[in-house]
């Protein structure tokens, strides 16, 4: 089991590190005293590499990707991309919300061109809604550019969302249990979807799930975090498997089942919620 | 033959359907307004009685009801023309607490001390009936009788502040809802904006007015009725032309039925004003899913 855990300095990557997470804390303080919620969180994600983090609801998952979004800053440590500290939001690290977050007064189209224009201020409105429509036929919507969100279905408004969120090519996509709110099949299709546009894209992509067969599926790294309060990085498990990916060939590779183990334990045996966490 | 009875039978079944089925809606106001009526006849049926019954009313007014745009010069005018009068004060007095009331409400929304400060005041004067500002309004404009800028814009101190009477009445609803409004932007959309870095105009333009819409057109479509509702106080103290001062006039001068046709037309008038701003902003206001 033990050469499933990637250690940080042996892992041998050609590559700078991108985004660092470096030695951070999040505390709030409370009528009853520091309530710290992650404690000493370090973590080095590479250029377009795609990196799941999987934990037990409460442990402080998003907080850690507030953290590098910037809606809010660690009380120790730092965040940096490219070397630069993580102090606010901003359009280099897109998130695609669990809930959307799609203005519902903008059609689809107007969705993603309101973030082009944002970013590309330059821009005649012709080119960016000729942009936003090229974004959106890379998620395959076309045809509903001109609906308004509520039009919509789940699926097709979570489409729209990652559309908007890599026309304007951040340097990290953020995606805060992405799918958590969809059927099963339309959960699959998305990942299938995600596959293949970060394949085209080589985006660095930061994610948290629940789905342990997601995150197999989808990242170069599973980051496990164990429960709060005082959270931090459990472990770190590589996900070995050579890409372009299929869900077929992957759940039939026998080391699918020793990583999905390795993770269950982790979550079920090592790190289970206890009955009073529950509540 | 027996094709075009067959065809001759559905439609008129299909007609006396259509009748049937709207019928459940005819009837009962109907009924309703009938049975009403009805009891007024009989409460006022006797000598002397205190309001004239519907029977009377009709006759006596009938030339002001067949007649609404006539035009005998000075305050003898159909009412129609009464309406139109009212409707014009409304308009600015209304127009003055839309553009104040959402200026106003999103500067306080938007602001935290603003809104602290000034939401109690807010909340004590919202609740000053349209007749208890006659008095202050009259007060207030008094003092500019006279004034060369008021001849100026065309206008004197008492209508002037007549039309301060249905603004004040009616800009507290727009100012109240506007500032709940902008403050109850989700903060879904508050978060793009940020990862959007949106400049203040394009937040202003894009997130905060079309997400705050809802609350505000709430708030006009209360104002509309208000400003109605104090159009009759504003003109009992301007007198000359308007159904405000009509009715006034009518119960001065003992014309009963005169009163209560000018009654069915200030209710009606209001319903359509309501159900106006209503499909304004059906047709405006794109909510969430």
């Amino acid at each position: 089991m033990q050469t499933l855990v990637a250690n940080e300095l042996s892992v041998n990557r050609n590559a700078n590190p991108y985004l660092v997470i470096d030695n951070v804390s999040k505390v709030y303080p409370t009528a009853k005293g520091d309530y710290t919620v992650l404690e000493n969180i370090s973590l080095t994600v590479y250029e377009g590499e795609f990196v799941c983090v999987i934990g037990h609801s409460g442990c402080g998952k998003s907080t850690l990707l507030n953290m590098v979004s910037g809606f809010t800053k660690p009380t120790l440590g730092e965040v940096r991309l490219e070397s630069k500290v993580i102090t606010k939001p901003g359009p280099d690290r897109m998130v695609v919300f669990q809930n959307y977050s799609l203005l519902p007064w903008l059609s689809a189209l107007d969705n993603v061109a309101l973030a082009i224009k944002s970013v590309h201020p330059e821009t005649s409105k012709s080119d960016r809604l000729e942009m936003a429509m090229a974004s959106l036929e890379m998620v395959g919507l076309t045809d509903a550019a001109k609906k308004k969100p509520k039009q919509l279905s789940g699926g097709m408004k979570q489409r729209v969302s990652i559309a908007r969120a890599l026309s304007i090519r951040p340097k990290v996509l953020i995606l805060d249990e992405p799918f958590g709110a969809l059927d099963i099949l339309t959960r699959e299709e998305l990942q299938e979807e995600l596959l293949k546009i970060w394949q085209e894209h080589k985006v660095t992509v930061l994610m948290i799930t629940h789905e342990i067969d997601e995150a197999i599926l989808l990242s170069d790294r599973i980051v496990m975090m164990t429960n709060g309060p005082a959270a931090t990085i459990g472990e770190i498990v590589d996900v070995p498997f050579a890409r372009p990916r299929y869900r077929e060939a992957i759940t039939e590779d026998p080391r699918f089942f020793t990583i999905r183990n390795h993770a269950l334990d982790f979550l079920y045996n090592r790190f289970a919620l206890s009955a009073t966490d529950e509540h | 033959m027996t094709s075009t009875n067959i065809r001759k039978k559905s439609f008129v079944s299909l007609v006396s359907e259509w009748g049937q089925g709207q019928l459940k809606f005819i009837l009962p106001p109907v009924l309703a307004l009938g049975s009403l009526l009805f009891i007024w006849q009989i409460l006022c049926g006797g000598e002397a009685p205190p309001l004239p019954p519907p029977t009377k009313v009709v006759s006596e007014a009938w030339n002001l009801i067949v007649n609404p745009f006539f035009d005998n010069g000075g305050t003898d005018k159909g009412l129609g023309r009464h309406i139109i009068e009212s409707l014009r004060r409304v308009g600015v007095g209304y127009s003055g607490s839309v553009v104040i009331g959402i200026g106003l409400g999103i500067l306080i929304g938007t602001n935290v001390i603003m809104y602290r400060a000034f939401d109690p005041i807010f909340q004590v004067l919202r609740t000053v009936p349209p007749l208890a500002w006659l008095p202050i309004s009259s007060a207030i404009f008094e003092s500019f009788k006279g004034s060369p800028v008021l001849k100026f814009m065309g206008t004197d101190a008492v209508e002037l502040s007549a039309i301060f009477v249905i603004f004040i009445t009616s800009v507290w609803p727009v100012l109240m809802n506007t500032a709940v409004g902008v403050q109850q932007v989700p903060q879904d959309y508050r978060n793009v904006a940020k990862v959007l870095r949106l400049s203040r105009t394009e937040y202003f333009f894009t997130i905060l007015i079309p997400s705050a819409a809802p609350y505000i057109f709430t708030g006009l479509r209360i104002a509309i009725g208000l400003s109605w509702l104090a159009i009759v106080a504003a003109e009992m103290l301007k007198g000359g032309v308007g159904i405000g001062f009509f009715i006034w006039d009518s119960y001065n001068s003992g014309k009963y039925s005169e009163m209560i046709v000018a009654l069915f037309y200030v209710g009606i008038v209001g319903l359509l004003l309501d159900k106006l701003v209503y499909y304004v902003s059906v047709f405006t206001v794109q909510s969430d899913a």
